[in-house]
């Protein structure tokens, strides 16, 4: 048990994930790690507000789910970790050491960044931060709902994904 | 005189989908205006929302669920717009009875709501408690 997937999704908290993936996976806590969010009562407010009542939230900075992290992986329970961007997944997996895969779940347009999926649009720096942490022993796929199915991060870039 | 008095915001062509039912039953396409989530960030979600209220001078949000970005990005709105009404979990029922009540919008989103909420029932063993 413990935290089943580890995922970059802008929208953070939303259907997808809270019924998408929550109802197959019998989620039963969610693990939103966000600087902005873990400062602000009222964001909290807001996400805790959307989930159903059995799930619980934890809202945490990169910093203190550092800290937090074995305890979330040794919890009896299925839950889901959340990051708003990828570089926010990637000072988490480099300063913890201990995530081993992570899952594109929704990056979407902004200036700068190119589509490479119908829900992942990336930026150099991003792609580039994505492929350092695939050298270093991170498996990054992407994959939006789990019926889809997940395409690793070369199929992704190589721009053979499913568009 | 016809205006759009209400924003129907959720995943895929749900917005549409529901107002196209609407449309068949009251034969009104003026009340609504339709919003997706569809392939848009949260930020794009509150700024494509907030386009829609803008342009149409509606104060009445209906969202699809509950968990789904677009009912955060109408909550986020509420914080800056005290005077939005935002109806969760929309259904036809709500739509409908909405389009007919004449009073204030706020008003008649929180009556239609109601009705909404009675129109959700289960027919047949499936609905019996303990069964």
């Amino acid at each position: 048990m413990g935290l089943e997937l580890y995922r970059i999704d802008d929208r953070l908290i939303h259907g997808q994930v809270v019924v998408g993936w929550g109802q197959p996976l019998d989620v039963q806590f969610l693990v939103l790690v966000d600087d902005e969010v873990a400062a602000s009562d009222w964001e909290q407010e807001l996400y805790r507000m959307g989930v159903p009542p059995e799930m619980e939230v934890f809202f945490e900075s990169v910093d203190s789910a550092v800290t937090q992290l074995p305890r979330f992986q040794s919890d009896p329970r299925v839950g889901i970790l959340l990051t708003g961007d990828i570089d926010t997944m990637r000072r988490l997996v480099t300063s913890s050491g201990l995530i081993r895969a992570i899952n594109l779940g929704g990056v979407h347009h902004k200036p700068g960044r190119v589509q490479r999926l119908r829900y992942l649009f990336l930026s150099t720096s991003e792609e580039q931060a994505l492929r350092e942490l695939a050298s270093s022993g991170t498996a990054v796929s992407a994959q939006d709902v789990p019926a889809a199915r997940p395409l690793p991060l070369e199929e992704v870039l190589a721009g053979e994904g499913n568009r | 005189m016809s205006r759009v008095r209400a924003i129907i915001a959720g995943h895929g062509d749900f917005a549409t989908g529901l107002m196209s039912a609407a449309t068949q039953i009251t034969g009104r396409d003026d009340v609504f205006a339709a919003l997706s989530n569809r392939a848009l960030s949260a930020a794009d979600v509150t700024a494509a929302m907030t386009r829609l209220l803008d342009e149409t001078g509606a104060q009445v949000i209906m969202t699809d669920l509950p968990a789904g970005s677009c009912t955060m990005a109408a909550r986020r709105l509420q914080r800056e717009r005290p005077q939005v009404t935002v109806v969760l979990g929309v259904n036809l029922a709500v739509l409908l009875d909405f389009i007919f009540d004449e009073a204030d919008d706020g008003v008649a989103a929180r009556q239609a709501a109601d009705k909404g909420r009675i129109a959700l029932s289960v027919l047949g063993a499936g609905g019996a408690r303990g069964a």
